[in-house]
């Protein structure tokens, strides 16, 4: 399996998610330059965290028109798995890949510090390592993480399960102490928490790691089925 | 146009318009005879900046001099960007210290923020990754809503640069006394990793190599305040000159980047950050360094801005930018690298053999001065001290022990003392964690960042406890050294060396320098002493209003080496049933203490004193018996005292602790008595332990339920205290002052 | 060529905590007549005057300059005054 971790400038959590990935899963991972054309030959697709254009106008407003993203959104219709981490979460809103918008943290400070979050939903291919209902830690680190969306959103959100992550303290204010939603069909996961800083006990948690294996594991599962 | 408006050298030496440059007369003088013939406006310019105090440490060079810059591990000490210590593998760490203090009283958002940019670009300058920021604070009481706007502002400036371009800031220290209510100090620390082959220093060297400038392009930002009377002068010249250098965190990540790429290049010849007095001093002294000289067309350097005079482009400290210098024919590899990363290039000049920094414009010769005149041979004062009568007041005072009728509320209270109390508010917005190797967070002794690929980490830390070396420098300054060197000692590390910054008063005041002069003798002392080599630092002199000068503030940042992962150590108690040593006897020692402050609502007295030999066996001792797997926790016996200490080793560890003290209450609890620590072993080393630190004295053990009870001799309780309120006092103290 | 100035604010209904911060600033500041204050942005463009013009504008404020989940836009156009 090859994961790719797209860096557009200003990304700066694209060597964290390339290290959790190659020390994590010994798996194969490349960095992928954001005026690349094409991702298709990966089998996951990772946008890191960071502040792509210096979050200027709006955070990931200006990454999502990057030329790599055309070929990340064809990817994702396909069905391959994609996940976006804090600046990449709010890229993928941005380009319109998962419903809602990101804002300033209600406190309007930059929050950094571990997170506990509740596993909603384990049975996505990112999850489905965890148990259901479980409480994980995994950092935080953002100053626009408040989720919003309306309330129409937010029903089908429930209705359809993509809530995946929620907080068990919600600091930044999030709708429904959302932390992280899949799209419809599943294989597209934004979430502000970084797993990639949660992937080794050194480091104070090793919660993240599991998410990376969920990867690893569907997408074995899925590749002995076809062959 | 401007040119047509700048005064001619006559006038300059007439109206004295050098002075407001500030140049005295005895300068200029030395300008003139060094040139020959009077100098013009932009040659004024250059020398008036590259002499200032910031650039040329004319008033302090003569005492940093005392300090030992030599190691066996010292592969680059003070002179370069940054200074650089071997620590096997081939791998090496970059460190320095630097402030921008008045910048961040006047816009404490862009003031703070740009000081971590320029320290990175000093760090990155060198070949090196950053990979840890720190910083070390000073306000005035936050009772004061100045104070509160520049603390908050300052800390969000700090978080919005460092976060933005992706450098984990991992600690620092942040504390409060009046005396900086005018004078905040805002000291920016930066932690590389290099690879030794990476190693580039700021040299101009090899005839005939072109001078490259990499970055955003130069506006009219940062112009030294004391321009020309603009009045006399023009309408037209007194176009808008915003003092204030705004930063672009953005700009500096793809900046890095695009450098640390150049530097594996071997078309670089040498690389220097555009720091303070930009393009005049990385020119000026990459120039004298390498013993050559620079021309440069300033036609051909990015301006943001029209009609810019070449003095506005020499002295302007516009962020972001660097200069290289890059061999004659290989340019365009350059250019490739800043193209992918969509960063300014511009071939500016050349390397000459001639050792002057000549500068042209629409085709004339607008400066042409020694390259050497501006930066090595920058004048050097010996100036007058003089003992201030406070000092010898003070050593008169007999130490004086305070009455603790209520030891709980008085470690309550001392919890809250913003100085003492969590600094989770400051380090909650820094984002601590990014790059992935932060093993200790900030709110330890020391911060602890493993390196990658290796089973070993570095321990980091600044402080100086800057009350100590206000009521004796000497003392104080030993202290600083010291107490820098047992916080990495806690964590597990071996001190490598030490960057200082140091941050007085006006040192033309006798009294002042007479204060930088006893407390660099006590580091000097210090540094020898625990082997800890000063590898470079930053002066930053008249911080000062007219309430007076800051306390001496020779801020020290260190760094060590944690040979083995499985050595790093935190303050925090780890298991019940632990036994808990205090290594070191408290004596009554409150001179500059946190008692004594909250008790007098000022200083005064002798401070603790200090024996150096003591302190350097203590912590031989315990870095021994860490690294001997002996110790649980460990940490400093600092500010506040035993309790305090104690305290802070409970906090967020969900234990208690029963203790035991002999004595008097007040010395015991909260003295501030040095070289001293609180270390948790669990039950099986005691013996060991034991022997390997005959100081050690065991005082109690850490117990399961989450209260902390002090007795005394005869098993009578002296303090009892829920561990949550202890936690909910430290932690709330400064968000409550905020509200 | 015309100069033209896009004004961004949230929707209503959108939580504005920049907005309410400045709101309680100003009413420790003893400005009470305040009632409420709502922040946004301001971009200003200098374009070359074009037959679609309006549709161009509004396609790049709905495409990138505004995000149509929390934000609304208004804009004018004007001359470019020469300096």
């Amino acid at each position: 399996m090859k994961f790719a971790v797209i860096v557009f400038p200003g990304s700066n959590c694209d060597d964290d998610m390339f290290y959790a990935v190659k020390e994590g899963l010994n798996v194969e991972v490349e960095k992928v330059w954001y005026s690349e054309e094409s991702v298709a030959d990966f089998d996951a697709i990772l946008l890191p965290g960071g502040f792509s254009y210096g979050d200027y106008l709006r955070t990931g407003a200006i990454a999502r028109f990057a030329p790599v993203m055309a070929s990340v959104m064809e990817e994702a219709k396909k069905g391959k798995p994609v996940l976006g981490v804090c600046n990449g979460f709010q890229i993928l809103l941005e380009a319109g890949l998962l419903p809602g918008a990101m804002q300033r943290n209600k406190n309007l400070k930059f929050i950094c510090r571990p997170a506990e979050l509740i596993v909603e939903n384990n049975e996505t291919g990112f999850t489905d390592k965890y148990e259901k209902g479980e409480c994980i830690s995994v950092p935080i680190a953002h100053g626009e993480g408040s989720y919003f969306c309306d309330e129409k959103t937010l029903s089908q959100l429930q209705a359809n399960n993509q809530i995946v992550f929620t907080y068990r303290d919600n600091v930044n204010g999030s709708v429904a102490d959302i932390a992280g939603i899949t799209n419809k069909e599943g294989n597209v996961l934004g979430m502000m928490p970084h797993p990639e800083r949660a992937a080794a006990d050194v480091l104070g948690s090793a919660d993240g790691l599991k998410l990376f294996q969920s990867i690893l594991n569907h997408w074995r599962e899925s590749n002995v089925l076809t062959s | 146009m401007s040119l047509l408006l700048e005064p001619s050298p006559e006038q300059i030496k007439e109206e004295k318009i050098y002075q407001e440059m500030g140049l005295s007369d005895q300068e200029f003088e030395r300008v003139g005879t060094i040139l020959g013939r009077l100098p013009n406006y932009t040659e004024t310019g250059l020398f008036s900046v590259m002499w200032s105090e910031h650039c040329s440490y004319k008033s302090s060079k003569s005492l940093l001099k005392k300090f030992p810059t030599k190691g066996d591990k010292v592969l680059q000490g003070p002179g370069e960007g940054a200074g650089i210590i071997d620590i096997g593998d081939e791998q090496a760490v970059v460190f320095k210290i630097e402030s921008h203090n008045s910048p961040s009283a006047i816009e404490p958002y862009q003031g703070a923020a740009t000081g971590v940019g320029g320290i990175l670009r000093d760090v990155f300058s060198m070949g090196a990754r950053p990979i840890a920021l720190l910083n070390s604070l000073r306000f005035g009481e936050l009772d004061s809503p100045r104070v509160r706007y520049l603390f908050e502002e300052v800390v969000a400036g700090i978080a919005g640069y460092g976060n933005c371009i992706g450098v984990p800031t991992v600690g620092g220290e942040v504390q409060f006394d009046p005396c900086y209510e005018k004078n905040p100090l805002v000291n920016a620390m930066c932690v590389g990793l290099i690879d030794h082959k990476d190693i580039k220093k700021g040299q101009a060297s090899g005839v005939g190599n072109t001078v490259i400038y990499v970055g955003p392009s130069t506006g009219r930002d940062g112009i030294h305040g004391a321009t020309f009377s603009s009045e006399a002068l023009s309408e037209a010249s007194e176009s808008k000159r915003p003092a204030v250098q705004v930063g672009d965190p953005y700009m500096e990540k793809l900046v890095m980047e695009a450098c640390l790429e150049i530097v594996q290049s071997d078309a670089l010849v040498g690389i220097q950050d555009m720091g303070a007095a930009g393009l005049t001093s990385s020119s000026a002294e990459m120039a004298s360094k390498a013993g050559f000289g620079i021309e440069m067309d300033l036609d051909t350097v990015p301006q943001r801005e029209t009609g810019m005079s070449p003095y506005e482009m020499m002295l302007s400290e516009s962020q972001e930018r660097m200069l290289l210098v890059v061999k004659k024919g290989r340019e365009h590899e350059i250019k490739a690298i800043c193209d992918k990363w969509g960063v300014g290039f511009a071939e500016i000049g050349q390397v000459t053999e001639e050792k002057n920094l000549r500068l042209l414009h629409k085709g004339k010769v607008v400066a042409d001065v020694p390259a050497d005149a501006l930066a090595e041979d920058a004048p050097v004062y010996q100036l007058p001290s003089e003992e201030p009568h406070y000092f010898a007041d003070n050593q008169q005072q007999e130490h004086y022990v305070y009455e603790v009728a209520d030891a709980k509320a008085t470690l309550l209270e001392l919890l809250q003392q913003p100085t003492i109390a969590s600094k989770e508010w400051v380090y909650d917005q820094y984002d601590y964690m990014v790059q992935t190797n932060t093993v200790v967070h900030p709110g330890s002794d020391a911060a602890v960042v493993r390196i990658r690929g290796k089973n070993k980490a570095l321990a980091m830390t600044t402080d100086c406890n800057s009350r100590y070396i206000y009521l004796d420098p000497e003392t104080g300054g030993k202290i600083a050294v010291a107490e820098a060197a047992r916080n990495i000692v806690c964590s597990g590390g071996a001190p490598l060396g030490l960057t200082d910054c140091l941050n007085f008063g006006s040192p033309e005041n006798p009294e002042i320098y007479w204060q930088l002069e006893k407390s660099t003798d006590g580091m000097s002392v210090a540094c020898r002493e625990l082997n800890t080599p000063v590898i470079g630092g930053n002066v930053s002199l008249y911080n000062e209003s007219g309430a007076g000068a800051v306390y001496p503030t020779p801020v020290v940042g260190m760094v060590g080496l944690i040979e083995d992962l499985a050595h790093v150590t935190t303050q925090s108690f780890k298991k019940a049933g632990d036994a808990i040593y205090v290594i070191g006897e408290a004596k009554p020692e409150f001179g500059g203490s946190e008692l004594q402050k909250l008790r007098k609502g000022d200083i005064s007295g002798k401070p603790p004193v200090i024996d150096l030999n003591e302190e350097k066996e203590r912590q031989t001792q315990l870095l021994e018996a860490i690294q001997t797997g002996l110790v649980s926790s460990a940490h400093d016996i600092a500010e506040g005292g035993f309790a305090v200490a104690a305290a802070e080793s409970l906090v967020g560890t969900k234990l208690g602790a029963t203790l035991t003290i002999t004595g008097d209450t007040a010395v015991e609890l909260f003295s501030e008595t040095q070289s001293r620590f609180l270390v948790s072993v669990p039950a099986a080393n005691e013996t060991t332990f034991e022997k390997l630190i005959p100081d050690a004295r065991k005082v109690g053990n850490v117990t399961e339920d989450q209260s902390l009870v002090i007795t005394d001799s005869t098993r009578e309780v002296i303090l009892q205290a829920d561990v949550s309120e202890v936690e909910r006092a430290w932690r709330g103290a400064i968000p409550c002052l905020l509200k | 060529m015309v100069k033209v100035q896009v004004y961004v604010t949230l929707k209503e209904g959108v939580l504005d905590p920049q907005g309410s911060a400045v709101k309680n600033a100003l009413h420790t500041m003893d400005y009470h007549e305040v009632k409420s204050v709502q922040t946004g942005k301001f971009i200003e463009l200098e374009m070359e005057q074009t037959d679609n013009l309006d549709a161009r504008i509004k396609e790049m404020c709905e495409k990138l300059l505004s995000n149509p989940v929390i934000e609304d836009y208004t804009y004018t156009i004007g001359e470019v005054v020469s300096k």
